[in-house]
């Protein structure tokens, strides 16, 4: 079969709404890496080995926490675990996708997963493929953007850290509109309320995490108990 | 170096395990309730938990009730605020990023030394 063309036009103009946030949040992110002391090729790096913005941010967070190895590995796990329920959801359609499978399991990122949810196009599994691959590739644009503008600094940057917590504000509004109960968010500002306040920064994320975990887990229980 | 590629290779595996489980080992819990309820509500909690860390230094008041104007304090409660009132408002993800990270290093670069 000849290359075309044509369907990449069209995973394209699919992915351009993901591509208006991939790379200037990408940006930021390559700018927050090198303002951090970090030579240029780490935030590409992290692009391609993480990939996953939320993820990326949370590891200069702990880096510069400096949290431990187990630390990274629990938190990463838990942040990603909303991929889970990713994966469950996609499980039958990925299963036809022979040899871009790994890949697209590997590119599930929380905008990829809203595109081939959300578009009928985007169902065939080359599609899907073409459009997880763009979308890596924007948030990559970004990343190195921002890293090569971050060393050559042409304009002062500080504070742009901030579009880190932007994101996760973003990201928790968003979901509010999703889950519509009160309980999850309410758990989640008492187990970081209580970390924040007792512990050392490095260690807030994971006990709250965890705490939070128990404590959802332990009100399940109890719902199911209840007749 | 070594250990930041080693903090890098750990997140990028871990990162990639929570992606991979549900095809590798999850297919016979499909639609079970825990599955369903963890995966609406633990998302939501540790988004607001993110929040919170990354707000964790805000100080909006200083000594005796007066006003912190320093990157801690009101900067960073408007900033945050302007987000939220923004992506409640228009709900345009890269809007509400972009606007308060804008007047953050405004306000942060502004500062009276």
């Amino acid at each position: 079969m000849a290359f075309s063309l044509a369907p990449w036009r069209q995973a394209a103009l699919l992915t351009s709404p993901v591509m208006l946030g991939y790379v200037p949040l990408g940006i930021a992110f390559g700018v927050v890496c090198v303002q951090m002391g970090y030579p240029w090729w780490v935030a590409p790096l992290m692009s391609v080995a993480v990939y996953s913005g939320a993820g990326q941010f949370l590891l200069l967070s702990l880096l510069a926490a400096q949290a431990s190895l187990t630390e990274i590995a629990v938190a990463s796990f838990l942040l990603g675990s909303r991929h889970l329920f990713y994966g469950l959801s996609l499980l039958e359609r990925f299963s036809g996708a022979g040899k871009r499978k790994p890949y697209l399991i590997y590119a599930l990122t929380d905008e990829t997963y809203s595109l081939l949810t959300s578009h009928p196009d985007a169902e065939q599994a080359a599609m899907a493929f073409r459009v997880s691959l763009l979308n890596q590739l924007w948030w990559l644009t970004g990343s190195v953007l921002g890293a090569l503008l971050g060393s050559a600094l042409p304009f002062d940057s500080a504070g742009m850290e901030f579009a880190l917590t932007a994101l996760f504000i973003v990201l928790t509004i968003e979901m509010m509109r999703s889950v519509r109960q009160a309980r999850p968010f309410v758990v989640g500002l008492l187990c970081a309320g209580a970390a924040i306040y007792y512990l050392p920064a490095q260690h807030v994320l994971l006990v709250a995490i965890g705490g939070a975990c128990l404590v959802l887990l332990a009100d399940y229980a109890r719902q199911r108990r209840a007749p | 170096m070594l250990e930041l590629l080693l903090a890098i290779g750990v997140a990028g595996l871990a990162t990639l395990a929570s992606r991979m489980l549900p095809f590798l080992a999850l297919r016979r819990f499909q639609g079970h309730p825990l599955l369903r309820f963890l995966g609406e509500q633990l998302p939501a909690a540790i988004m607001t938990i993110l929040v919170l860390f990354a707000l964790r230094r805000l100080r909006p008041l200083g000594p005796e009730l007066t006003l912190n104007m320093t990157a801690e304090g009101v900067p960073l409660l408007l900033a945050a605020l302007v987000v939220a009132g923004l992506h409640l408002w228009r709900g345009n993800v890269l809007l509400s990023i972009a606007a308060g990270t804008a007047l953050y290093m405004a306000l942060v670069q502004n500062l009276p030394a």
